[in-house]
């Protein structure tokens, strides 16, 4: 590795040089310090694989790994690679196995990636077949530290990582559990590809200064804008964040909007809606927050947008390249409205989202713009220059904790 | 009962219309494809096959459907682009009173403003349609794509 100690030009958190977004050595050191370092990764839900046995293929990063339940129903995690010869182990996206077997040679493997047949291990008719000295425990598959939290499973390659709840802290365990009171159940899947750097997603939706400014749909409908009451929530080590607002209509609680008639947003162009029905909702969990971005360094964001709620997980694909799986939950006891309500609301979000679709798109804008950036450096002083949990939602703060925790594990 | 070939035609030209409306930028009048309860969804073939509702887009009505048209021109933001919709292998896969049920295949290339071109997306159309009418119209229509990987946002229906 060569020598990365002068990439940042000062000790701060709001100047990020351009480079760390389409820099080869960067992607690999953050491969091996980020993703395979002391942090817990977002993996898949406890409910994709309810029963032993059952598997779930997904990404650490971008290494390919499966999540399976044991017998005695703990979910486990090792890495979709086979110990011969490096081929995937498991190809297709959810499944039932009674092993792991390599379609290459055979190669096959229990619950806990235990090798436990070679074929051929003893040759055929005495000749060939392995060296006595060849012994299968020494040649399981690399294994995942698997944590799980609210139906949340998480992993980690590093066996120093702290405890989950020790790593996430207090507030953001609380945060979690309120959109997760109960067992989730899926509502369905869909993956979006984004065209640029990981971390430009992950410092998007760390960002709510851009919500009611790229996004207008909302804005436009004066439901929300950052005069709304709400806060910035920051994990101790930067990291994670949670970003929360309520509903209130300006009128009814006589909240300023002249900061925004001054700063002359192209949402002033009123226009209503035919089918109000979509801007209904319920209060179900009891706080009247009907929007709530929860982020777990490095690759998870828990969105509930009012009754719409999703787990997404970032893979990065390449320095110019991520892709969002975005995973629609709900729970078994929903009632007919309320499931309904989940599936109308889900028009906000996702690709198509009215008030997402700008974020596949915005982080591209900046990669496009990368080749004259050399030495350059963004902007991140909205709300200061630290990282700290802040009332007003006119911020950066959750950003600058990005690059906190970014430039400990990275040690640039 | 309808002579299957007459239907088909029908049908194609039906759909024929529609990809036109969408590949010229007539949005503004790709609502009225659709009856006024109609329901206009996509979805993935994954999330279909395992009976997972949840949608990437789930219009219940036209009304709907008009206010994603008013949302497109006035709120959402994306770069200029275009669809070129390639329809075929129409067939039909049921009937009943007014209503015949359709199955078509598709292929969309996106077009940006600076002339890349990508296939973006193929699946299939499950159509029902009513035929009752002076034009036949849409009362549901089910968009099923073969994969669930979506590149950089879907703006503009298919």
């Amino acid at each position: 590795m060569t020598d990365m100690g002068d990439i940042w030009v000062d000790e701060g958190l709001t100047q990020v040089p351009y480079a760390v977004y389409d820099d080869e050595e960067i992607y690999a050191r953050e491969r091996a310090r980020l993703f395979q370092g002391p942090t817990w990764n977002f993996l898949g839900l406890e409910c994709e694989v309810p029963d032993a046995g059952d598997f779930k293929t997904t990404f650490l990063g971008d290494i390919p790994v499966v999540l399976v339940r044991g017998k005695d129903g703990k979910v486990r995690g090792f890495e979709n690679r086979c110990a011969h010869r490096g081929a995937l182990l498991c190809l297709e996206r959810f499944g039932n196995a009674k092993a792991f077997t390599c379609v290459y040679h055979a190669w096959s493997y229990d619950y806990d990636g235990n090798l436990v047949g070679v074929a051929f291990q003893n040759g055929v008719k005495g000749e060939g077949g392995m060296p006595d000295s060849f012994k299968r425990e020494e040649h399981g598959l690399r294994r995942v530290k698997i944590a799980v939290l609210a139906g949340l499973v998480f992993g980690s390659f590093d066996s120093t990582v702290p405890p989950l709840e020790d790593y996430l802290g207090p507030d953001i365990v609380a945060r979690i559990h309120r959109v997760l009171p109960r067992p989730p159940k899926v509502l369905g899947y869909y993956t979006q590809t984004m065209r640029n750097n990981w971390k430009l997603y992950a410092e998007n939706v760390r960002d709510p200064y851009h919500a009611s400014i790229l996004h207008l749909f909302f804005t436009t409908f004066r439901v929300n804008r950052l005069s709304q009451k709400g806060g910035i929530i920051v994990s101790e080590n930067g990291g994670h964040h949670v970003s929360y607002s309520k509903l209130e209509p300006n009128a009814a609680n006589g909240a300023d909007d002249s900061d925004y008639d001054a700063a002359k947003l192209r949402a002033d162009s009123e226009f209503g809606l035919k089918e109000p029905g979509l801007m209904g909702g319920r209060d179900e969990f009891d706080d009247g927050i009907t929007l709530q971005i929860l982020s777990v360094f490095p690759n998870l964001v828990l969105q509930q947008v009012r009754n719409s709620l999703v787990v997404r997980q970032i893979v990065p694909r390449g320095v110019d390249r991520a892709d969002i799986v975005w995973t629609n939950y709900g729970f078994e006891d929903d009632d007919e409205e309320l499931a309904d309500l989940r599936l109308m609301q889900a028009n906000f979000i996702g690709p198509a989202g009215y008030i997402s679709m700008e974020d596949g798109a915005v982080g591209n804008f900046i990669q496009r713009a990368l080749p004259g950036t050399k030495d350059e450096t963004s902007v991140v002083l909205m709300g200061g220059d630290e990282a700290a949990s802040m009332a007003s939602r006119a911020t950066e703060t959750s950003i600058r904790g990005f690059w906190k925790i970014y430039r400990d594990l990275m040690d640039i | 009962m309808v002579d299957t070939a007459a239907l088909v035609g029908t049908v194609s030209e039906l759909l024929a219309d529609y990809a036109h409306c969408i590949d010229s930028d007539d949005l503004e009048r790709w609502p009225d494809f659709f009856t006024e309860q109609a329901h206009y969804r996509i979805t993935t073939m994954f999330n279909h096959d395992q009976g997972l509702p949840v949608g990437i887009i789930d219009a219940r009505n036209r009304n709907m459907m008009k206010d994603r048209v008013a949302a497109l021109r006035k709120a959402n933001i994306f770069e200029p682009q275009r669809y070129r919709h390639i329809v075929s292998a129409v067939r039909i896969t049921g009937q009943s009173g007014g209503l015949v049920q359709a199955e078509a295949s598709f292929i969309v290339v996106r077009t940006m403003i600076d002339g890349s071109q990508d296939l973006f997306l193929s699946g299939r159309y499950l159509d029902s349609i009513d035929l009752s009418g002076d034009r036949p119209q849409f009362v549901d229509k089910l968009v099923v794509l073969d994969s669930d990987k979506i590149d950089t946002l879907l703006a503009i229906p298919l």
